[in-house]
Order: structure tokens, then sequence, then C-alpha cells
């Protein structure tokens, strides 16, 4: 008993981060607009990238914006479900270079910088993203 | 691993006093006509640092751990550096070249002079009269990523070597120097906390140094070696500046004038990914009897 105590405990601690609405973040974010401005100014910069010129080619914008904004969401603490596929999985057997994954990193610092968010709060934003690279390039 | 060309005293010979401002107006030249190569580059802006003063990729005093150049693991980058320190007796001048592989592997190449201006007279040298310091180093990254691996407190560690040789070796062993070459060898901890803006770097160097070389290595006083620190502290203000302080301790091993601390306060603006400039408030402490050396460091860089 006291030891399945002690791991909802520890299980509660792990998941708070992020699961209420109240993170910091994803308010200095501008919240839910705000973080639907950024996915949409960062996929204007993706689509338009001749660095990723190949890499957006056969996607679908209108499948694809809903289920980035939601996981931009997500990784901010904002109260959304990202059902799509880890970012492993869906980026599995594309050899992704490392300098493909900085490109698509500085597009989304220009489209923070267009949603008028400050550059300190985008560096903690891009510090829960950073990690990212290990399951993103493979190549 | 490094060449005999690298390492050879025939370079010492050349007046790099003369060919400094040209080289460095062809290194701006060569960063901002290259757009195309600026735009494959494949790292963020300002992760390879600036130079020190031995050349390696690090602060303006330090070493870090970094990979010198914008590229990735997959491309051959490069940075090109000229620094001129001028303190209260002495200028310190710095051009040099450098390489990084796949974001592995550093070589670096740089010439340091040292002008005693109306000091030399003072010390029975001549007024103006330079010392030279050619410093070829290797670095290589060991273990972790500086600024992707934002989920672990663990730094991008490396390792880095640099042979030294200084010229004029008359004036060194009347000094009390024991040898105008010597090796240093440095582990290097860097990390960049993005949430929080800030980067750390400290770097253990062992060293037989006296001031970074100029002066040779070993000494009188003492002629072994010795472990010496070097930390960074930057804090990015924006995308392009960062303003920040460091330290680096020296031997003291010399008999005929102390050495201590050196530090310095900086701001490295980076005009563009490819063209910083770095400008510094230095203390380098006491040099040569003159007293403490303090005055203004200026860096331009330009890295791809």
């Amino acid at each position: 008993m006291m030891r399945r105590i002690v791991i909802a405990t520890l299980f509660m601690i792990a998941t708070s981060r992020g699961t209420g609405a109240t993170d910091r973040l994803f308010e200095q974010l501008g919240g839910q607009p705000g973080i639907a401005k950024i996915a949409s100014n960062a996929l204007d910069l993706y689509f338009t990238d001749p660095r990723l010129a190949n890499d957006f080619d056969n996607i679908n914008r209108d499948f694809l914006q809903p289920r980035f904004t939601a996981y931009l969401c997500r990784i901010a603490g904002g109260p959304c479900i990202y059902k799509g596929h880890s970012m492993k999985r869906s980026h599995k057997g594309l050899a992704i270079t490392q300098a493909r994954f900085n490109a698509v990193v500085e597009d989304l610092q220009t489209a923070m910088d267009r949603a008028g968010v400050p550059f300190h709060v985008q560096n903690r934003f891009l510090a829960r993203l950073a990690p990212l690279e290990r399951d993103i390039v493979t190549q | 691993m490094l060449s005999g060309g690298l390492w050879s005293r025939s370079l010492c010979g050349w007046r790099w006093k003369d060919f400094a401002l040209p080289a460095l107006c062809a290194a701006l030249l060569l960063g901002t006509c290259q757009p195309a190569a600026a735009q494959e580059s494949g790292r963020l802006i300002a992760t390879q640092g600036v130079s020190e003063v031995d050349g390696a990729a690090g602060g303006g005093l330090a070493a870090w751990s970094l990979i010198t150049g914008y590229e990735t693991r997959d491309a051959i980058g490069g940075n090109l550096h000229g620094t001129y320190i001028s303190l209260n007796s002495f200028g310190l001048g710095s051009l040099g070249a450098s390489a990084g592989f796949y974001d592995r592997l550093e070589l670096s190449y740089t010439h340091d002079w040292f002008d005693t201006r109306s000091a030399g007279g003072r010390l029975g040298l001549g007024n103006g009269y330079l010392f030279n310091l050619d410093v070829a180093g290797a670095k290589l990254r060991l273990y972790g990523d500086a600024v992707y691996d934002q989920d672990s407190w663990i730094p991008q560690l490396s390792a880095g070597v640099q042979f030294k040789a200084a010229e004029n070796h008359d004036v060194l062993k009347a000094i009390g120097a024991r040898s105008p070459d010597g090796v240093d060898m440095y582990l290097a901890a860097t990390k960049l906390f993005l949430a929080e803006s800030l980067l750390l770097s400290a770097t253990i160097r062992a060293t037989k140094a006296n001031q970074f070389g100029i002066l040779g290595f070993g000494g009188d006083r003492n002629n072994s070696y010795s472990a010496q620190f070097e930390g960074s502290a930057a804090y990015l203000v924006t995308r392009r500046l960062a303003l920040g302080a460091e330290l680096r301790s020296k031997p003291d091993n010399l008999g005929f004038a102390r050495e201590g601390t050196a530090f310095d306060a900086f701001a490295a603006y980076f005009l563009s990914k490819t063209v910083s400039a770095t400008l510094a408030f230095v203390a380098l402490g006491p040099i040569a009897r003159q007293g403490d050396q303090n005055g203004v460091y200026l860096s331009l860089q330009a890295g791809f």
C-alpha cells in the first residue's frame, strides 16, 4: 500500500509539469492563439525555405498544421492533446541531417520573432525542443 | 597529426604584423561574400564562440569545448580571427585560423606578437621589441553536446593540446625561462543553459607557459607543469549580443617578474552568422615588472 502511494506520488510529480493550463511558458508564448500564430508562421517558412525544399514537398499543410500546433502547445505545457506519432517515429527513415534540423530551429526562431515572442522566452521553449535532435536527426 | 609545416619555426620569421590588416580584410570579405555557404552552414549562430588567445574556439581568454566553425557533424567549417589587446605598457596581437572537422576535431594555428613598446627600452631590449609566439592546436570533442542536450546538465567535454613555440631564445633564457617551446594540455567542459540563456565553461590546463608562452616555458622558480583554471560565463542578451566575464589563472614560474590571474569582461556582437566583433576590458595581471596590465581587447572573427 505504502509503495503504491509512493509510486502514485512520484507519478504525480513527474506529470505535474505541463498537465495544467497554468504552465508559465505556455502563457508567455501567448497561450493558444500565440502558439497557433507561431505554428502558422513556422510552416509558412518551412514550406518555402530552400534549405528544406525536399522535406515538405509531399506534405499536406492542412493535415500538418493542426497536429504541429497541438504538438507545440503540448511541449509548451498547454492544455492540448497531441494524438500524432512520436517525433522519432514520424521522422524515421527520412535521413534528416543536423543542418536541416538547425534550419527548422532557425525558422522557428524567426516565426517566434514575427509573433512577438521575447528572446528569452524563445530560449526557454527551444530548450524543451532541443533534445528532439536525438530523435529526429538520423543521418 | 600536426604536420611539420604548421610547427615550422620558419613561420616565425614572417612579419605578421604587416599582414594583419590585409589578412583580416580578406577574412571579413571571405565571410561576407559567401551567402551560399552561410546558408548551407548548419550550426546555430554564436555556437562557435570566438577565439581564445591561443587560437582555440572559446572566449577571449579561456578555451571552450565547442568545436570551431559553423559546421555540423557532416561537414568542415572554419574560423579566422584577428585580435589586438592594448595594455598600459604593451600591445598583444593575435592572428589565426582554425578548422572544425565534423563538429568533432578542431585544428588551429595562431600567431601572437607581443609589442613591448617603450617598456622594451626600459627593459634594455629596445623600444618596440617584439616577442613572437606560434601556437598549433588540436581539440577533440569527447562527449556530449553543449547545445542539444538541454534535458541534462552534462556539459560538452573536449580535450585539447597546444604546441607552442616562442622566438627570442636568448632573451627568454636571460629572464630565466627554461625552454622556448612548450606543450599545453587541457580538458574543457562547456554547457549552454538555454532556458536561462546562459553559457558556462570551465577548463583545466596543464601548462608551463609564462604569459601564455610569450615569455617561454618553465622558469628558475618552477620548472614543472602546473594545473591552471579557466572559467567563462556568458549571458545571451539577444540572438546577436552576448555579455560575459572570464578568468584564467597562469603559472608563476619566473623569478624576475611575478605573474597572476587574468580577467576580462566582454561584449560579443554577431553582426551576422559569419562575422562577429568582441570588445573586452582585460586585466592580465603584472607582466615583466611593468605593473598590472589592464586594457582593451578587440577581436574580429569570421566563421563559416
